[in-house]
């Protein structure tokens, strides 16, 4: 068998599982079950692949060509390079946990919501390996319809509001991009991102980085993200701050950056400037914000800004802390927006003001909050000071400033997440937190640990990632002598 | 006397599509008298729904055999795979009307005459979409328009339905009116009816700048703009298509606006290829003001029928993109989304019919609410018909608006692939707005019951229209290329 089918059937197995919960008449345990188990098929399919992988290759791997349409050169092309293999390991333990929460959590019309969650999972999925631009461009839209529903269907009061102002923020992003898809791959002849050349076109540029800046997201176009962070169910919530934003990040790296050169180096300090902006006023925002998820939602603003600024620091540092940053930032965020869900089913709120003092005989609850957060805040030692360090380091060498801002961040983000647990475990007990309310339950930690375990292992080991992300000539020359050719 | 009046050889073989739907309505017509009436309803429907089928069959072994197009019966009607392909998408309109149709609750006793009429519409498309004279032309439109009226106006017990037949029948015939002066003019320039000598003529008699020319060609645009309900020849849509009875308003959407924009496009390229210059600016500013239009008044709509009459125009707009772009991209653009924009078309007003007849009054999106959890497949369906209408993948939908905004860059025009991806935009609006009121409100804030208390009747014949399109939007999505073939195939008898 062609190893490139193992990258299809990791798109092609949540999309059957999607169909087989709609058209099958289970029960509701029998739903959820089987969403759970397609969902650890999928990373027992994701462990597959990372064993079958050569990082030592340059290039693609595990791809897989089919012309679509052939008279505009657009075909279903997908296939892993290593920072993209991260990011489907990220998306599908992120999803797993995701449906197991929702599994332990018990949501109302079982069958709908599970064929969505698995939907959401493939096209996310998609959108990691796709390598056309169209069919990028396909499954990064495909990715808003089931999010669509999620938020709409299943979130909080204010949902309605919420999901319109997520579905036309994101959308005016992502039409502009279809503009630019449309005159890069006319103009180039062909859709393929493997085989089509670099462009200088600011205009093209401008359309990607609007999509991607919507969608990550980057200030000041973040208005959606308070509201669908706090209107989702929570294990929405997760899935959007830390996978969804991700591909934003993804499709700055593997579009923006790889296909613009000279746009990428004129546009640069703007981009920089908006990200270490949006770090320090998502810092600043988390540590005044009133509720658990506010606090996540403004830390996840801050975080993409701080990716952001790797990325465009467009050097091997840079571009390796970004990738391992975006891989622990999706598992500390969904952990966190787990752990809200869980204290919020307890206390039926989720502001600050009104709790404390759960860590009183809540053993298990106060530890995984607290390793999560000192994750958070990048304590030396942690996946994150890995991550956040390289970037710094990388974009040290673009501008010292941009590393005195991501400096100042990294104490705003130790003030923000002692506020979130100081405010939740200790201070005298909340007048929302009753009595009874019990510790964490094996199922959640069930769901969570793994998480928290992922981050350990990363810890002990970020060269996992680091050394494993870029290997070889890609784009034309590799990124090292990307970085030094040329961008000033 | 007689005998020296040469007469032309006739290609039946290329007339058998409106031959077979001039049968099928003829048969009805007799049906109308002597099948009892119990038995009218089914007996009517299936001899309609053979026509169609046989008048779809027909198109697609004419398809078949007619690589090379060419005019036949005296050059009135040009025998071509252009022809064909429109032909098929109409007879499968059709076909889905009267899946549509079935269960219409309508009084009995004209129901025979209903399916007549409704295959002569679909006959007078067919011979409509393969003329190639002024003359048959003409006679194209009005015969499928005179149909269309009277079916508007068929259900005198549905509020509106006579006062839709009647400002379609006047508006209608200002438009006719209007093409066949057009005509009138363009004949008076150049001596000549048939469209390629038509262009002969002015090529060799230098009449580009002609200014009887330029009236005709206007006029003649402004015509069939009427048809396809362009803007600013729009304003009979939204009323027509809601005071009509739906499956009627169904069968007009898709099919109508399928033949006037492939005679649009016979008739500019063919006819008037060295006015190229001027009528693609017209057209390109016709498509923008259908998408303005369009677009900004279906935002304030309660109806969802007429918010899916300005989502018409707005989809006229689109269209005209791709006719604008005067290319063989955007040949193929049109060809390929008529085929998902029709079956979407119709499903939309197919599941805007099932609520109707289950709460027996008009819809509006407040009455959508709950129905995607209560009928899963129409909700399913209509959020799948949403979506391709906004463009978004999985659908045909998304095709079609990438090849025509593709074809717009080809030209050149990327303002325009600007214009149609904001209108893209604003049109999210609405029919997410559908998606919201279908699932994200509960009925019983709303307090909707069926009119007869229980569960809705199920219509097996409404919901295998609907699924048959859901199956055409979403599979025009997978299978693009058999169906970029056809339209290449067909755009290819266009001298591009």
């Amino acid at each position: 068998m062609n190893a490139g089918w193992l990258t299809t059937s990791l798109i092609l197995l949540p999309v059957a599982g999607a169909l087989a919960v709609w058209v099958l008449p289970l029960r509701p345990f029998a739903v959820g079950s089987t969403a759970m188990l397609v969902a650890l098929a999928e990373v027992a399919l994701w462990i597959d692949a990372v064993a079958r992988f050569d990082f030592d290759r340059t290039g693609l791997q595990l791809d897989q060509q089919q012309s679509w349409f052939s008279d505009l050169n657009v075909s279903y092309h997908v296939g892993l390079y290593g920072f993209s293999l991260w990011l489907v390991g990220l998306t599908v333990v992120v999803l797993a946990a995701a449906t197991g929460y929702a599994f332990w959590a018990g949501r109302e019309r079982p069958r709908a919501y599970y064929g969505l969650m698995l939907l959401l999972t493939g096209a996310i999925v998609g959108v990691f390996v796709a390598q056309d631009l169209l069919l990028f461009y396909v499954f990064w839209e495909a990715m808003l319809i089931p999010l669509y529903f999620l938020v709409g269907v299943w979130g909080g009061a204010g949902r309605l509001r919420a999901t319109l102002l997520f579905v036309i923020y994101t959308m005016a992003g992502s039409l502009l991009m279809l503009a630019s898809v449309i005159v890069l791959g006319i103009s180039q002849g062909t859709f393929d991102l493997v085989g089509s050349g670099s462009s200088g076109s600011d205009w093209i540029f401008l359309g990607f980085v609007a999509a991607f800046a919507v969608k990550a997201p980057l200030f000041p176009l973040h208005a959606w993200l308070p509201e669908a962070y706090r209107e989702s169910p929570p294990e929405v919530a997760a899935v959007l701050s830390g996978v969804v934003s991700k591909a934003a990040a993804y499709g700055f790296l593997r579009i923006a950056i790889s296909k613009f050169p000279e746009p990428v180096s004129d546009f640069r300090t703007p981009i920089l400037v908006l990200a270490a902006c949006g770090l320090v006023y998502g810092s600043l925002l988390a540590f005044r914000a009133p509720d658990l998820r506010g606090v996540i939602a403004y830390s996840s603003l801050a975080q993409l800004g701080l990716i952001t600024l790797g990325l465009f620091a467009v050097n091997d540092l840079g571009l390796n802390g970004a990738v391992l940053q975006m891989v622990n930032h999706g598992l500390i965020s969904a952990t966190l927006f787990l752990l809200a869900g869980g204290i919020e089913r307890r206390a039926a709120t989720g502001e600050l003001g009104r709790l404390g003092g759960m860590a009183r005989g809540r053993p298990a609850l106060a530890t995984v909050l607290m390793t999560t957060g000192v994750f958070a805040l990048a304590v030396p030692g942690s996946a994150a000071f890995a991550g956040e360090f390289a970037i710094l380091a990388g974009v040290f060498q673009t501008g010292w400033g941009y590393a005195v801002v991501g400096a100042i961040a990294i104490v705003l983000a130790a003030m923000y997440m002692l506020r979130l647990i100081s405010a939740v475990l200790h201070q005298s007990q909340g007048t929302a937190v009753p009595d009874a309310a019990l510790d964490l339950r094996p199922a959640e930690l069930g769901i969570v640990v793994p998480l928290v375990a992922i981050l350990l292992v990363l810890s002990a080991w970020p060269a996992a990632i680091t050394d494993r992300s870029f290997a070889g000539p890609f784009p034309s020359g590799g990124w090292t002598s990307y970085a030094q050719k040329g961008v000033p | 006397m007689i005998a020296a009046l040469a007469t032309p050889h006739i290609d039946w073989f290329a007339l058998s599509a409106p031959l077979a739907l001039l049968a099928a309505g003829a048969v009805n017509l007799l049906a109308a008298v002597f099948v009892p009436q119990r038995d009218r309803r089914v007996v009517a429907a299936i001899v309609c729904a053979l026509g169609f089928a046989g008048a779809l069959v027909a198109a697609a072994v004419l398809f078949e055999q007619s690589a090379g197009g060419h005019g036949v019966i005296a050059d009135a009607i040009q025998r071509d795979r252009l022809g064909a392909l429109a032909t098929m998408v109409v007879a499968g309109a059709g076909i889905l009307s009267i899946g549509v149709s079935f269960r219409e609750p309508m009084a009995d006793d004209h129901i025979a005459e209903y399916y007549a009429l409704l295959a002569w519409a679909g006959a007078g498309m067919a011979f409509l979409a393969t003329a190639s004279t002024l003359l048959t032309l003409f006679l194209g439109l009005e015969w499928f328009s005179i149909c269309l009226y009277i079916l508007c106006a068929i259900d005198r017990e549905l509020e509106g339905s006579l006062e839709a037949g009647l400002k379609y029948l006047i508006v209608g015939g200002f438009g006719s009116a209007m093409l066949l002066f057009g005509s009138a003019l363009v004949y008076g320039a150049t001596g000549r009816l048939e469209f390629h000598e038509i262009a002969q003529v002015v090529q060799q008699q230098g009449l580009s700048h002609d200014a009887l020319l330029v009236t005709g060609l206007a006029l003649v645009l402004g015509g069939l703009g009427f048809k396809a309900s362009a803007a600013p020849f729009h304003m009979w849509t939204p009323d027509v298509y809601e005071g009509a009875p739906t499956p009627v308003t169904a069968f007009m959407s898709a099919a109508t606006k399928t033949v006037a924009l492939v005679l649009a496009l016979r008739v500019l390229v063919t006819a008037f290829p060295q006015e190229a210059r001027l009528w693609t600016v017209t057209v390109a500013a016709i498509a923008c003001a259908s998408l303005a239009v369009g677009n900004l008044a279906a935002l304030v709509q309660r109806s969802v029928k007429r918010m899916l009459a300005y989502s018409s125009i707005s989809h006229a707009g689109f269209m005209l993109i791709a006719v604008a772009a005067n290319n063989a991209l955007g040949g193929r653009a049109l060809l390929y989304y008529l085929i998902p924009y029709s079956a979407m078309s119709v499903g939309a007003f197919a599941v805007v019919a099932a609520r109707e007849r289950e709460l027996n009054r008009p819809v509006t999106f407040d009455s959508l609410a709950g129905l995607g959890w209560e009928r899963p497949l129409l909700g399913m369906a209509m959020t799948a018909f949403m979506l391709g209408f906004a463009g978004l993948p999985l659908t045909g939908g998304f095709v079609g608006k990438f090849y025509i905004f593709a074809a717009a860059y080809r030209h050149g025009w990327t303002w325009l692939v600007i214009v149609g991806v904001a209108a893209t935009a604003v049109s999210l609006y609405y029919y997410l707005g559908v998606i919201r009121a279908m699932y994200m409100r509960p009925a019983e804030e709303l307090q909707l019951a069926p009119v007869a208390g229980g569960s809705p009747p199920r219509e097996l014949a409404l919901q295998t229209a609907v699924a048959a399109a859901l199956a055409v939007t979403v599979g025009s999505f997978f299978a693009v290329q058999p169906l970029i073939d056809g339209a290449k195939h067909a755009a290819s008898a266009l001298p591009f």
